[in-house]
């Protein structure tokens, strides 16, 4: 190879370097999911039958009691009988149309994603807030995570646990989780500074410190975290169902590969519907928290 | 002179990184510009000694940057010092180890703040019951003891209210009620009164003295207001810099202000509300049939006692009511307008 000069073309790697490289780090990671993988996948175990459990629930219910829970749930949350008409609306039309099945699925798969990014990211979040050095740390790995392609993450996941609901759920956990760390670690260093020296002053432990104050007043931050959560986790349904989630986004996928226009349309407005549903209810949730004590005349 | 609560030995604070490191060169007598000049540190307190006696009202008042709120808040550890002893009623402050600490702001001093700092996820009644559920209490009694605060700071009717929902002065009554809930023996104010509006102000003024009447805390009161701390005052430290320029009662700092700097805050002050007649009497002269005037009164009260006794002299009289000298209105006059030169 006669090469040209260094400041002509790019002075790369040799190529066989670069495939040794390459190969020696799938070869290890192989033998890594070759030997734990099992290990793992009896780790996430209990995750999985909580999955299907709660799968089975929504689907074997009748469909009206489903939409009752659904509506009681929406109202709950919101106080608003306009929102609860919505929900109504959306979920008549889904189940007209078809979709009634996989509209479960992705709720119960959005449901348990939601669960778990709570259960993960809160505790990261309030780390991150006590520390600038934790922070320093986690955020460029949250930019990673929110910005690789969520296809190569899946190639991991795929290799260590293969296809099915648990690496879906890993993927889905890893490209939602970020927005409920980051707006925990805000909501908690945002907190006035003068309550918190109230606290102190009083001789609050941290403990108390932080359950009696610091995540009460965090929390409408927190659950704004938890609303772009769920809209994040919706949208990596359909990119999930690659690796064997069953739901929505399964006949997204289909229709992609057989050109069904009508079909993909009818699937992609279910999960916007779902979307502007879970939306509005969380929304709703966290602006009725805030009104409570910032407003005259609203408790 | 009551034993003290408070006794603050030879303060230091200084801000900054390397605060144990410059600390010998201020104790040399580096200047607070010099430091930060050479060092980046900020010399919040400088050599700072003041005894707080039981159940006094002390005032300590400055301008902002003065150093006051740091002082105060040296009494709980909310700042650590540099240097220096706090003694609250025989415990070394600064020495404590966390759980005490907790345990002496726990139980020991209760604290109250300029802007409230009240929980805005609480009710009134909540907040009130804040450092009592901090305790450990259990809720009933938290809910016993919280609503005996509630009304005696006049909230029955917002008990379940949120703080956004009340003004400042309502708020503010939480914020004592939230500090007197926990039974302290010193209470630590921090321009409590300041953000409120002057009637407000004054009403708050007023409650707080007929407070202490019944309960006889010792109150470190911080303020900017010269009127508030003449008023409320026992005893008065003007800060400045980080340093005490003249602790005394008001009419030690009214009549004999230590420097410039205290003689042009007290020019403006109604003198005839500081002063007292006994500090401007003259020695007894028989002068019968002039209206008593017991000591203590204020020279403004003299006045109009004389003028609606339409006389010209008074006498003053001791507790046991014996003369121990006498004014005239001329005096009393002159001496609510006269602005006497510093001391030194």
């Amino acid at each position: 190879m006669a090469s040209k000069a260094w400041w002509i073309e790019f002075p790369q790697m040799e190529r066989e370097s670069l495939v040794a490289l390459r190969k020696a780090l799938d070869g290890a990671y192989r033998e890594f999911s070759r030997s734990y993988g099992e290990l793992i996948e009896t780790f996430f175990e209990p995750l999985l039958r909580f999955l299907v459990w709660f799968e089975r629930i929504l689907l074997s219910a009748p469909w009206w009691v489903v939409l009752l829970a659904v509506c009681a749930f929406a109202f709950l949350a919101s106080r608003s009988w306009k929102i609860v008409a919505g929900t109504i609306v959306a979920f008549l039309l889904i189940g007209y149309f078809g979709m009634w099945e996989d509209t479960m699925s992705t709720m119960s798969m959005i449901a348990v994603c939601t669960l778990l990014s709570i259960v993960l990211g809160v505790p990261i979040g309030i780390l991150m807030s006590r520390s600038d050095r934790t922070q320093a740390v986690v955020t460029p790995l949250l930019d990673v995570m929110q910005t690789m392609p969520a296809f190569v993450y899946l190639i991991p996941v795929v290799m260590l646990l293969g296809i099915g609901k648990v690496p879906g759920l890993i993927a889905v956990v890893i490209y939602a989780v970020p927005p409920v760390i980051r707006l925990t670690n805000l909501g908690i260093r945002l907190v006035d500074r003068e309550v918190l020296e109230a606290s102190d002053a009083f001789g609050a432990s941290g403990w108390q410190r932080l359950v009696g104050v610091q995540i009460p007043l965090a929390f409408p931050t927190i659950m704004a975290g938890v609303n772009q959560t769920i809209m994040m986790a919706l949208a990596m349904v359909v990119i999930a169902s690659m690796i064997g989630v069953q739901g929505l986004g399964q006949p997204v996928l289909r229709s992609i590969t057989n050109q069904y226009f009508t079909l993909g349309l009818l699937n992609g407005l279910a999960i916007v519907a779902l979307a502007i549903v879970f939306d509005r209810v969380s929304q709703a949730y966290g602006k009725r928290l805030q009104l409570q004590y910032k407003q005259p005349h609203h408790a | 002179m009551p034993e003290p609560m408070v006794l603050i030995r030879g303060l230091y604070k200084i801000f900054g990184p390397r605060a144990a490191k410059v600390l010998p060169m201020v104790l040399d007598g580096m200047g607070k510009q010099e430091l930060l000049d050479s060092h980046g540190c900020v010399l919040g307190l400088r050599d700072i000694n003041m005894s707080v006696p039981r159940h006094f009202i002390q005032v300590v008042m400055g301008l902002s940057g003065s150093g006051k709120s740091t002082l105060l808040r040296h009494i709980n550890r909310l700042i650590a010092p540099t240097a220096g002893e706090i003694v609250v009623d025989g415990l070394d402050v600064s020495t404590m180890d966390d759980p005490t600490l907790r345990e002496f702001r726990r139980h020991r001093a209760s604290m109250v703040f300029q802007r409230f700092a009240l929980l805005p996820h609480r009710t009134v009644r909540d907040n009130i019951g804040f450092g009592l559920r901090i305790q450990g209490l259990e809720s009933a009694e938290v809910e016993r003891r919280a609503s005996r605060w509630i009304e005696r700071v006049g909230l029955e009717d917002f008990a379940d209210r949120y703080p956004g929902e009340l003004s400042g002065g309502m708020q503010q009554r939480v914020g004592l009620g939230r500090a007197l809930a926990t039974d302290p023996d010193i209470l630590l104010m921090d321009e409590a009164f300041s953000a409120l509006d002057p009637l407000i102000r004054y009403d708050m003024q007023n409650m707080l003295i007929d407070l202490q009447k019944e309960l006889k805390k010792t109150i470190v009161f911080i303020t900017h207001d010269l009127e508030e701390a003449l008023r409320i005052g026992d005893n008065i430290t003007i800060l400045r810099d980080g340093g005490v320029v003249q602790q005394g009662t008001a009419q030690e700092i009214v009549l004999t202000p230590a420097d410039d700097y205290v003689a042009d805050f007290v020019k403006d002050v109604n003198r005839g509300k500081v002063i007292r007649v006994e500090s401007i009497m003259k020695p007894a002269t028989e002068c019968a049939d002039t209206p008593a005037i017991p000591v203590g009164t204020r020279l403004e009260r003299a006045a109009l006692a004389l003028s609606e006794a339409t006389s010209d002299r008074g006498t003053v009289t001791g507790r046991d009511g014996k003369a121990l000298g006498s004014i005239s209105q001329l005096d009393l006059l002159s001496a609510m307008v006269r602005r006497k030169q510093p001391a030194n």
